[in-house]
Parts: structure tokens; sequence; C-alpha cells
């Protein structure tokens, strides 16, 4: 059975529902402590949502240099599968494990609602689905607008970096991507919560896509 | 040493909160037209070395205190 780590941060509030997550959709959870350099030997990292260091400076700025980070650095450049989500997203965009970077909603409001997520490449990551299946999934924050400047934004659409677009504008991000890989496509981040879409009782389980990911890669 | 590091969002990048904050000038009756909120970070740092401090400074600036996607900094020593 797959192990994937999921990183408890000072500040994370999602990593329960994200190891509760990894169970159904068949992993085994394993806890891994921020401050801790020991992955365990995981297959897989989940980093969970939250508001890591308070959200101070930048969402995810000071939780990226947490000691357990450089161990997911080099877990991710030696090709390990990676995913972030919500705070997780934005530590792994601080720490350059991804693009772009999460700035405040447009709107100045927090938001927290069912969205569609409509696929731009036919991913592993989002069960190999054809391009333009949409999937619901819950977001609910308050910097999730990613952001990435026109310099090198074609680059990434070209490269298939854009997973997932939001259906209508949520948060002002950047040509409505909401979940976007690395070059090498096994690091993956986005604002929506899978981890809170996988049980049928609450809605949708098209979560267990992206969650179940980490156990078949 | 006192360094005093500057950041400012880049130009042409939302800023919600300078535009909440412009708002509700406005509201006031200022005539003002916009607002581009920041960050200031006063650190004092443990040496007498000014070109070493301002190293340090601009170090800490981009490495952590700002995002070079969206921010832009300035180094004040002394």
């Amino acid at each position: 059975m797959a192990r994937v780590g999921v990183i408890t941060f000072l500040g994370s509030l999602d990593d329960r529902d994200a190891m509760r997550a990894v169970g159904v959709v068949g992993g085994e959870a394993v806890s891994l402590w921020h401050g801790s350099t020991d992955l365990q030997g995981v297959d897989a990292i989940l980093l969970p949502g939250g508001f890591s260091y308070g959200d101070h400076l930048r969402c995810g700025a000071l939780a990226r240099f947490s000691p357990i980070m450089g161990a997911v650095a080099e877990f991710a450049a030696a090709g390990g599968p990676v995913l972030g989500i919500c705070n997780g997203f934005q530590i792994l965009c601080e720490a350059d494990l991804l693009p772009g970077i999460l700035t405040p909603n447009h709107g100045q409001r927090f938001i927290c609602r069912d969205v569609e997520l409509v696929g731009e490449q036919e991913s592993p990551w989002i069960g190999n689905r054809a391009v333009g299946t949409t999937i619901t999934v819950p977001v609910k924050h308050g910097d999730g607008a990613w952001f990435h400047p026109e310099e090198g934004l074609d680059e990434l659409e070209q490269n298939g970096q854009v997973l997932l677009r939001y259906a209508e504008d949520v948060n002002g991000a950047t040509q409505r991507v909401a979940c976007v890989i690395n070059a090498a496509g096994n690091v993956c981040g986005l604002m929506p919560h899978p981890e809170h879409a996988v049980d049928p009782i609450i809605g949708s389980i098209d979560g267990q896509l992206l969650v179940g990911r980490l156990i078949n890669s | 040493m006192r360094v005093t590091v500057l950041v400012r969002p880049k130009t042409g990048i939302r800023d919600p909160q300078g535009e909440a904050i412009g708002r509700s000038l406005g509201g006031l009756g200022y005539p003002v037209s916009s607002v581009s909120a920041g960050s200031i970070f006063d650190l004092e740092i443990d040496t007498d070395d000014l070109k070493e401090a301002e190293r340090l400074g601009t170090e800490m600036a981009a490495r952590v205190l700002s995002n070079d996607l969206i921010e832009g900094f300035e180094v004040i020593v002394g």
C-alpha cells in the first residue's frame, strides 16, 4: 500500500482531513512534522491547507523555510509525487517548486464554496479525463489569486503545466488558473480542496482524482 | 546596525489592500486617487560594518522579505 506523508506545519489545519482522504483513496497516511528532515520513506507527499505562521509576511513565505522543506525539494527533484493544497500550494510556490505566487483575492473577500474546475490537460493528476471535463471541489481562501507575470505564461500553457482552470472567475487568478504542475509533472498545486471532496455523504467525490494520484504514481 | 527594508508592490500588480484603504480615504472626503500598500521591516543586524549590513539586508530582502514576482524592495542602512 502506498504511503503518503502529510506534513503538519505550524498552523496547518487540514492535515487531519488530508490524512483521512488518503485513507479513503486506499493509501496509508503518514504524519510528517515540519521541524523534522525525515520523510520516513514515504512514496508521496501532501502539503495540506491551513494558515502556516499565521499567513504573516506572505502566505507560505515562512513555512517554505521549515526544516522538512529541504527534504521535500530533494524528493521532488528525484521525481517523487508532491501535492500542495491551499496553504500547501502557497508554500510550494514560495519555495519555487511550482510557478507563480498566490496573492489576495481581488474581491477582497474570503471565499468558501464549491467551485467548478475545467480540465485543461489529460493528466494522471485528474484521472486522465478528457480535456474540458469539469470537476467540483470546494475552495476556502482569502489569498487564492494565483499570479504569474506575462513573461513565461505562454510557455507554462504550452508545456501543459496548467491543469485546471476555474469555470468562472472566482478570485482574480491570472487566466483563471486553479491548478498547476511543475515542468516534470510530479509536483502539483491548487487552491481548491480535493481532500474535502472525497466522500459522497457531503457532496462531490471529484477530489479523489487528485489525492488518488498520490497512491497511483 | 539598523537596516530598514521597504517592500512595495510592483507597478501593475493588483493591490487589494491599497485599493481598500484608498476607497476608505476617498469616502472620508480626501482627494486620494490611488494608494499602494507595502511593508516596512526595521532590522537590527549584529555588525558594525556598513557594507556587510547592506549585503545582509539585501540578501534577506530578496530571499525572504519580498517576492520578486510581485514586489520590489529598497534597503536603507543606518
